[in-house]
């Protein structure tokens, strides 16, 4: 059923169809009109047999749905930025005892200093975790991701991350197709654990392992990666036949054929880059887009594919790797080991700072030119990054880094 | 006290006569049936405190819920000793998931018993002082503010002996750990520190709080008994006498947890609602030197000049639970 409506909703929505069994929920910006609207059903009853439970941080919250899946419940959290560093230790704990646990993850920047706004610094601190971490670009691929999850999370029992840009996609309002949950039903089967804490058979879960096995119990974790990146493409094609549109699957390339430029990137900023692109064939530019939909695990052959007849690649992301540069810019040279190709890594967008048809044109030009450096920062402002380390070079006590910022820039409101 | 008055051999003992009830009244732990939850052959020390009371404990969970029990362990010595992979001594479902987040976990799975209709599996959560005072506090202070449906043990052996002996809020003052050494002007733990746990659980205005020493095995049994047979949030503190951090024989655990409660040093009492409803009281108070002194963490205190100054304090704590409780008074 076509709608219009937020993106958080759509999830909410789309996460009910899943019919979860319990459901934690903490508030944290962006994220939180997701378990608003769960919290929602479960009260009215359009979502039957559902224990929604306020918990007191993102650490219980993760922790209940440990405790949940464990004990055979389907169990959904929803978080974002600081709530995710803040239950980190959970969330390795749930992907090393292998629960399928489904989270949203409504992407968000980290502090200090304190921001509300867009960027993919959390899922990216917690990229090594152990869970599959999947990337949405519009709302309807977010709702159709999260029937998704359930599925592949409960066939390799391991938890699935859907990764949607905050505010751009969980506050936006577009239209969605939703579907029915006899859809979902047909797509999704019942949650049948493997293990599970039952006293008619009773099992100890989460003892404690030595050298003697610790290296294989990892081992067998990044095994089931690699499952995952022949189910994810597999699951993507049945939810074809069942839902009769494309959403998910590991990579999706956009007029990559030719191309000799391509560019790589993760999230809603690929519909951007995708009008950058097309405007720019218009002009004859031999230019193309490579979004990564699946993070964790990472697509290496299928990225390798695509790029390696290209003669260059623009990874544009949405992280800084403090003191290297780009966390996925690593991840796609490990692909294109022992492929010559110029590489360029773009941070753009953080903290929310708006990603323009503009600047894209001006740094895909730069990049087909091969006049871009290898590391750049989208719209950085130079000027004042100059002034602040100018005046750290006059006096060790200028003051922090950021009110310093601010008070160069004057009102900082009327720039946005 | 719910359960039936028992008589000791002979007068001034505590040797309790278990085979002068009749069967139906004697101890779970006199049960040749008992479930055995947490069997031999773990890797617990000689005299373990926590062994002794996670096994009483939870074999009264498991005849009080009819077997129908999962059980939840923070990390720590209960959860090292018990499960070295590939063995566990657990008879029990048990999971262990983290350090801070046992009471979480057990939300958790008692929302999916819920979810499932299976409410008759009941969920004991169980942790260390270190574990609930601590680090599980905030998971443990909100399982009580929702009312979840799940008992919380804390074993206190006042401290985190696990690492090796380091200063937990439920250390005693004057103590010596690893972290407060019995060393400068005021050697041990530092006076005025540290959390009264029971009264926490009692603020949150739970249905049932209690605690116990692992030296009354009845007393501990009806009181686990009881938590089973309430809805919500139930919190039980026991004391469990550690000889590797206290520094007394494997022998005395047993001795040394009945001194506390004799002494008044560990009051033990029950409460619902907020409100006390028994106490255990003193059968023959002794002053807190006879607690104090067969242990090597309060062995500054008993040198060739004892720190009288500091006795009496830490009398006079005790004296303030014997009043605030009225631990002398029988019920």
């Amino acid at each position: 059923m076509l709608k219009q409506i937020e993106g958080s909703r759509a999830v909410a929505e789309a996460v009910a169809l899943c019919r979860p069994e319990v459901i934690c929920a903490y508030p944290i910006s962006p994220q939180t009109h997701i378990v608003e609207a769960l919290g929602e059903m479960c009260r009215t009853g359009a979502l039957p047999g559902c224990e929604f439970i306020n918990v007191e941080s993102e650490f219980a919250a993760m922790s209940v749905a440990i405790g949940a899946s464990a004990a055979g419940a389907r169990s959904y959290t929803a978080t974002a930025s600081q709530g995710l560093l803040f239950m980190a230790e959970a969330v390795f704990n749930a992907s090393g005892l292998g629960l399928p646990i489904v989270m949203t993850v409504a992407n968000r920047a980290i502090g200090a200093p304190i921001n509300i706004w867009n960027d993919h610094s959390d899922s990216m601190s917690m990229r090594d975790c152990g869970w599959i971490q999947l990337f949405a670009e519009t709302n309807q691929e977010a709702l159709d991701l999260h029937i998704q999850a359930f599925r592949l999370a409960e066939e390799l029992s391991l938890p699935v991350m859907v990764c949607m840009d905050g505010f751009i996609l969980t506050h936006a309002v577009e239209r969605v197709d939703m579907p029915s949950l006899e859809q979902v039903r047909a797509f999704l089967p019942p949650y049948v654990p493997r293990q599970v804490l039952d006293p008619a058979e009773p099992v100890s879960i989460g003892a404690m392992v030595g050298p003697e096995a610790f290296m294989e119990v990892r081992y067998l974790a990044h095994a089931k990666q690699i499952q995952a990146l022949g189910l994810i493409p597999e699951f993507a094609a049945d939810f074809r036949k069942t839902f009769g549109r494309d959403s998910g699957g590991l990579v999706r390339a956009y007029r990559c054929d030719d191309a000799e430029t391509i560019v790589v990137a993760l999230g809603s900023v690929v519909g951007t880059i995708q009008d950058v692109v097309d405007e720019m064939r218009e002009g004859g530019v031999k230019i193309g887009v490579l979004a990564i939909k699946s993070f964790r695990p990472f697509p290496l052959v299928e990225v390798r594919e695509i790029l390696q007849h290209a003669r260059r690649v623009v990874v544009l992301e949405k992280t800084l790797a403090v003191g290297i540069g780009g966390v996925m810019s690593m991840n796609v040279r490990m692909a294109l080991t022992q492929v010559a190709l110029k590489g360029y890594t773009v941070i753009a967008g953080l903290g929310g700072r708006p990603i323009t048809k503009a600047s894209l044109h001006r740094l895909f030009a730069d990049a087909h030119a091969d006049r871009l450096e290898h590391l750049t920062f989208l719209d950085l402002d130079r000027k004042v990054v100059e002034r602040v380390l100018d005046r750290e070079r006059e006096t060790r006590r200028s003051g922090p880094i950021a009110e310093n910022i601010l008070r160069d820039l004057g009102v900082v409101a009327a720039r946005i | 006290m719910a359960f039936e008055q028992v008589k000791f051999y002979q007068t001034g003992t505590f040797t309790v006569g278990n085979r002068l009830l009749e069967p139906e009244l004697r101890s779970v732990q006199a049960d040749t049936t008992r479930t055995n939850s947490l069997n031999s052959g773990h890797r617990a020390c000689q005299g373990c405190g926590e062994a002794l009371g996670a096994r009483y404990a939870i074999d009264a969970a498991m005849e009080a819920t009819d077997n129908q029990l999962i059980a939840v362990n923070a990390t720590g010595c209960l959860e090292v000793f018990s499960t070295p992979y590939p063995e566990t001594s657990w008879q029990i479902p048990w999971i262990h998931s983290l350090f801070g987040n046992a009471a979480a976990v057990a939300t958790g799975v008692a929302a999916a018993m819920r979810a499932k209709g299976r409410e008759t599996t009941r969920v004991v959560a169980q942790g260390g002082d270190g574990g609930t005072t601590d680090i599980g506090f905030g998971c443990l202070s909100g399982m009580f503010e929702r009312n979840d449906d799940v008992l919380y043990i804390c074993y206190d052996n006042g401290g985190y002996m696990n690492t090796g002996v380091q200063r937990s809020s439920a250390t005693p003052p004057a103590a010596r750990t690893a972290t407060t050494p019995a060393m400068g002007p005021e050697p041990g733990n530092v006076f005025g520190q540290g959390k009264n746990l029971p009264e926490i659980a009692m603020a949150h205005g739970i249905p049932y709080v209690a605690t116990a020493t692992v030296a009354d095995l009845r007393d501990l049994e009806a009181k686990v008994r009881r938590a089973m047979q309430i809805r919500g949030a139930r919190y039980m503190h026991i004391l469990v006498p550690c000889p590797l951090g206290w520094g007394h024989a494997s022998a005395d655990t047993i001795r040394i947890a009945r001194l506390a409660k004799e002494t008044g040093t560990f009051p033990v009492f029950e409460a619902e609602c907020g409100e006390v409803t028994s106490r255990l009281p003193i059968r023959k108070r002794l002053p807190v030197e006879d607690y104090l002194k067969p242990q090597k963490r309060f062995a500054h205190l008993f040198g060739p000049e004892p720190a009288t100054a500091t006795l009496a304090r830490l009398q006079a704590l005790a004296d303030r639970n014997i009043r605030k409780y009225a631990l002398l008074e029988e019920t």
